[in-house]
């Protein structure tokens, strides 16, 4: 007993560090390949909808209402559609280098405006949903896996996979139609709130819970089932024969030495899966018409707005890129292996 | 058991704290209701690009900014004939170039000043002099020459070319006193100063609309307090939110919807005749405006005889009836049946009805023998009658109607290969006249000039297939003549026979076939709100009017609908705090039964 006792290992943390120029060294390369990413995000985002998707831009700004031509020049002129398409990409970087995202054809205000009323309610829907998600596929997935094939088990998986396989949409309409009106039906307040901000947050919490319960229900699962199976991966491992073998509380084991090395291809996940999810919002911010970026996109494919589509494709492709940077770096902070390497 | 627990308390917890978020809001919103009187919402599933009365073009934008801003005439609830508006009276010189304006006396902006000439004068110069200003209804000012305002009743507008338009100006008037001061292509700032029977006080763009009664307003203010356009993005969430109780007036609904919505007894549904009709066009040769030939259209489709034989092969009756599930007109004349005053229906020996026998012995006439596979050939060129039909992806009457379009060619021996594609995709392409059929649709106006141009030679583009809006590429001498004639003509009944004739070359010639006039479907809370004004009456609709008169007609329902709530929504939020504290309680218990399980062990 006694022996066993002062072998107990120390949280994984612990472990030696690196060298410091390792370490400078992987960031350097990660920020590196994350830039180079973002290069090619702004080339392909040029590609994609000044050169290969169709339609006349000066259509879309004046909706086939009827124009003169020489009202469609000027257009085209103000827009620099008129430039060949080498001067429209120098055009676009230029403005780029500055921050400026172009004007958007149907709302005629600047992108990066637009795209900013809209970043907060999608980061609000998608954080929220992100973090019962997390929490919620964190703690089943290790429920499940430690009583793997239990009736608990069977039920929790069979509906996480239900529902990770159920249609965004579908499953938005029928929880708005089965829940009747307890929850408004669309929109982040009601017109006639107050502007006190205790009203207005009750009432956007209000807005919030059925898309937020859509967003979880279809995203939580593979949380769960991720770490589920690394849980079980780990529960073969032998230092948790060790641990008990020691007397520790199957509780304890659980928490102290399974869990952490399961969590790590989970943190991953969640990670490379939170740049996705602002884009993934865009099924469910459209079936609440929620004012965030995913419906922000869906408006812009629906004119379609060039230089907004632009813009939120920019937004959403960099928000991977960074997200799938915060994961390398974490996972190293996390993970003593990629550290060693 | 421990799991259990867990698990029972966790779900306790979750359903608790979606009962109290359910339960708190709709008490504030419901108190808040009570305090600011009575709204009429409305669910609207169109964006609204802008609210500046120069800039906005989209449906939404527009009907908002009616209801807001009073224009010189309006259209008459009736028959959407021109009606005073700001303007008492108006009277064209002889030669129809120069119109005077008599501008009320004692109507009022929301912010109390006197609405006067010069306002309306400052409308019309800033448009003729800012090219912004001209964004949304330049086409009304770009043959005016000058516009005075001599008086402070009197405006007089000169213009170069005589304009049947001039009734029936669709250009909202502005207040100088505000707009002067402010940069036209601007956002406008909230509430804005206007002088329709509504106010626009706050606008969250894809949220909503919120306007405020105006009390100024010259016909007496609106029998409602608010009137709310909400966003929805989503059709179904919208029909959902009006069988809640969240919204009051839903239109846009499609045949499924309306159906689902007819055992609702506190709901009413409005069948309204559409504006809209659903056109097929058949390349004639597609050319430039200058007349040189652009696309790669079938030849075989330059001929009449052709383009008559596939319209008389196709049933209407059938596309409204299996397609639009019987809410639409049986298509005729190529102005819809509500603008009664210029509809032509063919009868007599113009009528075509549906006959595959008779299309099929036209085409043996014509001389496009079947080849072997069934498929006839076209005499001049030797190429099979095989056509594309390009039809609008994800648009479901053009989906749905194709497979029975493409049944009826066949059996009068045309091959047709359905192309869906993006609407831009079907835009470029058949201003470029790279189609053989494609489908094609308008909303129509009750001044039929618009929609009459589309056919005329002017619409086709210029070389590159851009710069104008050509719908069938048909250029005909006699149709552009009458076009002209009529564009002058300001006896309504001799421009009426006119635009009929126009009616009968097309109908003649055939460039395009009238698939059918969609219908409007409406609803809304019929135990909130009483019957609303419909316009054009009967037959007409809500929302989306040539006018104001369905919002400004909003009368409550009586007050009983909205006494109940506020008890219920005391009991509600008792309900949730009590749900939230047990769920609470339970949760501690559970925790703490597990901790001494945890120790036991």
């Amino acid at each position: 007993m006694t022996d066993a006792l002062t072998t107990v290992e120390p949280p994984a943390a612990a472990t030696p560090r690196g060298g410091g120029g390792g370490t400078l060294r992987y960031v350097l390369s990660k920020v590196g390949a994350a830039l180079i990413s973002l290069g090619l995000i702004v080339v392909l985002g040029f590609v994609l909808f000044r050169v290969l998707l169709p339609g006349d831009p000066v259509r879309t700004l004046t909706r086939g209402a009827p124009v003169t031509p020489e009202g469609a020049a000027a257009l085209e002129r103000e827009y620099g559609f008129d430039l060949p398409l080498w001067g429209q990409f120098t055009r676009y970087l230029g403005n780029l280098a500055h921050g400026d995202l172009d004007r958007s054809l149907v709302f005629k205000v600047p992108v990066a405006q637009k795209i900013g009323e809209r970043l907060g309610p999608t980061l609000l829907l998608v954080g929220v949903g992100t973090l019962i998600a997390v929490v919620l596929g964190l703690w089943l997935g290790t429920r499940t896996a430690w009583r793997r094939g239990s009736r608990f088990d069977r039920t929790a998986t069979g509906i996480a996979l239900a529902l990770w396989s159920a249609p965004t949409f579908w499953l938005g309409l029928v929880l708005l139609t089965a829940t009747g009106g307890l929850f408004p039906s669309g929109g982040i307040t009601y017109p006639d709130t107050p502007p006190d901000f205790l009203s207005q947050a009750l009432d956007t919490a209000h807005h919030m819970v059925l898309p937020t319960i859509t967003l979880v229900a279809v995203v939580y699962a593979q949380y769960q089932l991720v770490m589920r199976s690394s849980l079980v991966e780990e529960m073969h491992a032998e230092h948790l024969l060790t641990a008990r073998a020691k007397g520790l509380r199957d509780d304890e084991v659980r928490r102290r030495h399974a869990v952490p090395n399961a969590l790590l291809p989970t943190v991953t996940l969640v990670f490379l899966h939170l740049g996705l999810v602002v884009s993934g919002a865009i099924t469910v911010e459209t079936v609440f018409s929620w004012p965030g970026l995913g419906l922000l996109t869906f408006e812009a494919l629906r004119f379609p707005d060039y230089p907004l589509l632009q813009g939120t494709f920019l937004v959403l492709a960099a928000a991977v890129v960074v997200m799938n940077l915060v994961a390398d770096l974490l996972l190293r902070v996390l993970d003593p292996r990629v550290r060693a390497s | 058991m421990r799991q259990r627990r867990w698990a029972l308390g966790a779900s306790t917890l979750v359903v608790a704290m979606s009962a109290g978020l359910g339960a708190v809001p709709a008490a504030t919103t419901a108190t808040a209701a009570a305090q600011q009187g009575t709204t009429l919402r409305v669910a609207v599933t169109q964006e609204v690009d802008s609210l500046n009365p120069f800039l906005s073009i989209t449906r939404t934008g527009t009907d908002i900014l009616r209801a807001a801003f009073e224009e010189l005439t309006t259209a008459s609830a009736a028959d959407l004939s021109p009606e005073p508006g700001l303007a008492e009276k108006w009277e064209p010189s002889p030669d129809k170039l120069t119109w005077t304006y008599t501008v009320r006396r004692g109507a009022k902006w929301s912010d109390g000043q006197p609405i006067t000439a010069a306002d309306v004068a400052f409308t019309f110069n800033l448009m003729l002099s800012n090219e912004t200003a001209r964004t949304a209804n330049g086409n009304y000012v770009a043959q005016w020459e000058s516009v005075t305002a001599p008086d402070e009743t009197t405006v007089v507008v000169k213009t170069r070319a005589p304009q049947t338009t001039m009734v029936a100006l669709d250009i909202p008037i502005v207040p100088e006193h505000v707009w002067s001061k402010v940069d036209v292509g601007a956002e406008p700032a909230y509430p804005m100063v206007g002088s329709g029977p509504f106010v626009i006080t706050d606008f969250k763009e894809s949220q909503y609309t919120r306007l405020s009664a105006n009390k100024q307003y010259w016909r007496g203010a609106p029998k409602i307090d608010n009137l709310d356009f909400i966003h929805y993005k989503n059709a179904d969430a919208a029909v959902q939110a009006l069988r809640n109780g969240e919204v009051d007036l839903v239109n846009g609904l499609t045949p499924t919807q309306f159906d689902a919505l007819a055992g609702d007894p506190d709901i009413e549904r409005n069948n309204a005749k559409g504006k809209r009709f659903n056109e097929l066009v058949m390349n004639p040769g597609a050319a430039t405006a200058t007349g040189q030939p652009i696309g790669d259209g079938h030849p075989a489709l330059k001929d009449p005889r052709l383009r008559r034989a596939i319209a008389q092969a196709i049933d209407s009756k059938t596309i409204v009836d299996k397609v639009s599930g019987g809410y639409a007109t049986v298509g005729g004349g190529y102005i819809p049946p509500l603008f009664s005053t210029y509809h032509w229906e063919p009868t007599g020996d113009q009528a075509r009805p549906f006959d595959p026998a008779a299309a099929n012995s036209a085409l043996d006439a014509a001389g496009y023998a079947r080849g072997g596979d069934g498929v006839r050939v076209d005499p001049a060129s030797g190429r099979p009658l095989k056509f594309r039909l390009m039809l609008h992806s994800g648009k479901a009457f053009d989906e749905q109607s194709a497979p029975f379009i493409q049944g009826w060619l066949r059996d009068i021996g045309i091959a047709v290969d359905v192309r869906s594609v993006a609407d831009n995709k079907l835009n470029e392409d058949t201003t470029a006249g790279r189609f053989d059929l494609a489908y094609s649709g308008w909303t129509g106006n009750p001044d039929p000039d618009a929609v009459l141009a589309l056919q005329t030679c002017a619409s086709r583009p210029n070389a590159d297939g851009k710069g104008a809006t050509p719908d069938s590429f048909f250029c005909d001498a006699d149709y552009d003549r009458l076009y002209a004639q009529q564009g002058s003509e300001f006896d309504t009944a001799k421009r009426a026979e006119i635009v009929k004739r126009m009616q009968q070359i097309l109908h003649a010639q055939a460039p395009l076939t009238i698939l059918s006039y969609d219908n409007a479907l409406e609803a809304y809370r019929k135990d909130r709100f009483a019957p609303f004004t419909l316009s054009p009456d009967p037959g007409g609709f809500i929302m989306n009017q040539q006018s104001y008169w369905g919002y400004y007609s909003a009368t409550p329902a009586s007050a009983s609908a909205s006494g109940g709530s506020s008890s219920s929504t005391v009991v509600w939020v008792v309900i949730g705090a009590v749900v939230v504290i047990a769920a609470v309680a339970a949760l501690v218990l559970a925790r703490r039964r597990r901790a001494t399980a945890d120790e036991r062990e």
